[in-house]
């Protein structure tokens, strides 16, 4: 028998394990995505910046914390040394730019991993349920959703103090409940399904059916929503430091960025707009690639 | 040899919603299933005949009357037991399996439930059974045609060995040619395996291949109860059962000139 | 009697990731003034002969025709001015579900005067009479009523009369119906095919019957054709049903439940795969 190709393994239409079936299905998703161009440009975004990330070490060709000369080189417009000039304390925008990606990637995977898991145990719990539970989730939600996001970390700060973790912890607390509700939307379709109702005729206690059978078929939508979310939470977040809520001085947060370059903004503009860009390039990336994957992954389940 | 009961109906009732938007869907009726036997309900949307399974299987409330399994009354809500003793096949091949579920995830989930041991033998076995070779396996529902995925349906509710199975318009989705091929594997079924039926349909032609025994419903009550012989010899009481057997025969055009 | 419509070699392809698939592949007959009923499963490719006919194959798909002829009009590539003039007037369709068919936010009444007013421009009036006469034609006793309402509001049999009226208002010489009665209970579905019988019988129209259900179409065509896998595979009168000669019709037609049949198990259908050349 002749050895099959990876990719005939992954594509093939009798497949003899779990392992075999499911990176089949992630193999097609993959190849479907690969045809939307936008979306491609969006997880080459995405991906640059998770480089950025890692690499920061290696990319930037200065200190992000040390500046330089503080007579010659504060303020100097872009250059070949200085990729995207210097700021007011001499320091290479470049290289800060590089190591803020790290507090963006930072604050991007935090609040993801923090909102999405609670948004969908709330929303498909309370849409499963129903009655008084689906009321108190719901009510519940409707208080978070109430808090406007820089409100909320406003109070964190004056109880906890500023800095990025608090931030992070705010943006979180006020980005799960559009999760929930979208969790809740989906579950009401799903528990009216025949499968649903065959899982509990075979006998399946509520978690089971919620996370076996509820939560997989809400994750495209709920995946698709956070993806577009990321491009707000970073602006949030960029809004936070701006504030000087956020990160502190001397972390090279984009937004904190901005709000220092404010001030040169007419003589001295790179100081303000290079972050700027950066926050720009990102968002647009993220929203790139969540609507890439909504088109993928669609939630209607022909698949 | 005295006819056991095994399924039976006395005077039930289902009544969804309250106050205005209140819907009777089923309005006492009664029925005896023995064991063994294959049993029909004939009717036509809006009858009741789904409901009526729904509600000897849990997934509809019982408001009136009762249901009794071996002569002794359902537990609300139901128990294990219950459950491996009587299974269902839904209508709609195309929304009875979970689309992110594997074939292979369907069959082991009940085992798992259950506790039963040998998962692969009786995976194998159940895949076998219906007709499908084990490359099925793997497949997810999208991947399979609607008789496939029928059968996957007919081996997920055979798989913990119940003794009646409720089928609940089998074959309306199906093709004409694949309908033929999943009446005869329900029929070879119940013959090797000594299952009991209750098959819901609209199509007098399936009901009156399957079962021995029928009713009719009509508006959520039982019009007439006959058997397949007093069907076939068109003995029908009742004017809406006579529609019915009418409506079978298919269009008769008025002679034109 | 002349023939309106005239098909030959139809093929029709959609594109998939291993190139393009042919769901028709050269069908080919003529209509009169007489009802032609066209069975098959699904995948059969039967919906599509009926799209095509009416210019309505999606966008994707590429239809093709050594003749595609409706009344001396080629139809193959008709500019879309020419399908304004066709559709609706002079050819319409009525399809399975009332309930995806009309459109849930207008009235019957108004959605019919829409049809009637595409054709003429008649005063308003004069088209709410129209539309009451065609309401009573498809006898649906309480036309203001039904004229008034919104589609959720009708039961499944009267939507589909409705359905019909809205599509015969304009007298139109052909008329396709793909799976008009498959929704319906099936006391109501010889309601509707008494209708469907009269009108066509009074207006003189040619009528296709897109069915999978073989003996419906024939104790209600003239005439039928069978399809499998994008190809006709038989074509005879419908009272000649008994002596059809391909194993597909015969096996379609024998492998169905009779009340007052007896055979177990049941016949059923040997796919040849010569059947697929």
């Amino acid at each position: 028998m002749a050895e099959m190709s990876t990719r005939d393994w992954l594509l093939s239409d009798l497949p003899t394990s779990r392992r075999q079936a499911k990176l089949g299905q992630t193999y097609r998703t993959w190849l479907l995505l690969r045809q939307n161009r936008l979306a491609m440009l969006g997880l080459g975004i995405v991906a640059l910046l998770i480089v950025m990330a890692i690499f920061a070490d290696v990319i930037a060709p200065f200190d992000p914390y040390a500046g330089g000369d503080l007579r010659t080189e504060r303020l100097l417009p872009p250059s070949w040394t200085h990729l995207m000039g210097t700021d007011d304390l001499a320091r290479d925008i470049f290289s800060r730019i590089v190591y803020g990606s790290r507090v963006t990637l930072l604050v991007v995977a935090m609040v993801a991993i923090i909102a999405t898991p609670i948004g969908l145990a709330v929303g498909t719990t309370a849409g499963y349920f129903g009655g008084w539970v689906d009321t108190v989730l719901m009510r519940i939600t409707d208080i978070f959703l109430a808090f406007p996001r820089l409100i909320l970390a406003l109070a964190f700060v004056a109880a906890l103090g500023p800095g990025i973790e608090n931030a992070v912890i705010a943006i979180a607390i006020t980005s799960w409940p559009p999760y929930a509700r979208l969790a809740r939307a989906e579950t009401l379709t799903i528990r009216n399904t025949d499968y649903i109702a065959a899982i509990r005729l075979q006998g399946a206690r509520s978690p089971r059916i919620i996370w076996g059978h509820v939560v997989p078929l809400c994750m495209s939508s709920v995946i698709v929503r956070v993806t577009l979310d990321m491009a707000g939470i970073i602006l949030t977040a960029a809004g936070l430091g701006f504030l000087g809520l956020g990160a502190q001085p001397p972390q090279p947060e984009w937004g904190a960025m901005i709000a220092s370059g404010r001030r040169f903004i007419i003589d001295f503009w790179w100081v303000a707009t290079m972050p700027g860009i950066a926050i720009f390039v990102v968002s647009l990336g993220f929203n790139l690639l969540g609507d890439g994957l909504r088109d993928v992954l669609d939630p209607k389940g022909e698949k | 040899m005295a006819r056991v009961s095994l399924v039976a109906c006395d005077r039930l009732e289902v009544t969804f919603g309250n106050g205005p938007d209140t819907v009777r869907a089923v309005r006492g009726i009664s029925l005896e299933v023995s064991r063994g036997e294959s049993f029909g309900i004939v009717g036509e949307s809006g009858s009741g005949k789904s409901t009526v399974l729904r509600a000897i299987c849990g997934l509809a409330p019982i408001s009136g009357g009762a249901v009794r399994i071996d002569d002794r009354p359902v537990d609300t809500p139901r128990s294990a037991a219950f459950y491996r003793n009587v299974q269902m096949v839904f209508q709609d091949p195309y929304a009875s399996l979970h689309p992110r579920h594997t074939v292979d995830k369907v069959l082991s989930e009940p085992l798992a439930i259950h506790g039963f041991s040998d998962v692969e033998d009786r995976i194998e076995q159940a895949l076998n059974d219906v007709g499908l070779g084990t490359g099925f396996r793997f497949r997810f529902p999208h991947q399979l045609s609607g008789g496939q995925r029928q059968r996957v349906a007919i081996a997920r509710a055979l798989i913990l060995e119940p003794q009646v199975l409720l089928l609940d318009e089998p074959t309306s989705a199906l093709d004409a040619s694949i309908q033929a091929e999943v009446l005869n594997l329900l029929d070879d079924l119940r013959t090797r395996r000594d299952l009991t039926y209750l098959l819901v349909s609209h199509d007098l032609a399936v009901v009156a291949h399957m079962c021995e025994r029928l009713i009719v419903m009509q508006h959520g009550q039982v019009v007439e109860e006959l058997t397949r012989a007093a069907l076939q010899r068109k003995e029908a009481q009742e004017d809406y059962t006579k529609d019915l057997l009418r409506a079978s025969a298919g269009f008769r055009a008025p002679i034109h000139d | 009697m002349s023939d309106i419509l005239h098909v030959k070699d139809l093929r029709i392809s959609f594109p998939s990731r291993s190139g393009p698939v042919e769901v028709v592949r050269g069908v080919s007959f003529d209509l009169g003034r007489e009802r032609l009923g066209i069975v098959g499963e699904s995948g059969s490719g039967k919906s599509q002969t009926g799209r095509a006919i009416l210019g309505l194959t999606p966008p994707s798909g590429r239809v093709t025709a050594e003749r595609l002829e409706f009344d001396g009009i080629d139809l193959r590539g008709a500019s879309p001015a020419t399908w304004r003039k066709l559709r609706g007037r002079r050819m319409s369709m009525v399809m399975q579900d009332p309930k995806f068919s009309l459109n849930p936010v207008m009235t019957i009444g108004r959605q019919i005067v829409e049809a009637f007013h595409r054709q003429d421009n008649a005063p308003k009036s004069e088209a709410k009479d129209r539309a009451m006469v065609m309401l009573e034609s498809v006898q649906i006793r309480d036309p203001e009523r039904v004229y008034n309402a919104y589609p959720h509001e009708l039961s499944g049999g009267m939507g589909q009369r409705a359905m019909i009226a809205m599509m015969l208002i304009t007298e139109p010489d052909l008329l396709i119906a793909d799976e008009p009665t498959s929704a319906l209970d099936v006391t109501v579905q010889l309601d509707v095919l008494r209708i469907l019988d009269d009108l066509v019988t009074q207006r003189g129209m040619g009528l296709i019957f897109i069915s999978h259900d073989l003996r419906l179409v024939s104790s209600f065509c003239d005439r039928v054709l069978v399809m499998y896998a994008g190809r006709m595979v038989e074509e005879l009168k419908a009272s000649e049903l008994h002596n059809a000669q391909h194993p597909y019709t015969r096996g379609l037609l024998n492998c169905l439940p009779q009340i007052d049949g007896g055979q177990r198990p049941l016949p059923t259908l040997r796919r040849d795969p010569a059947w697929l050349a």
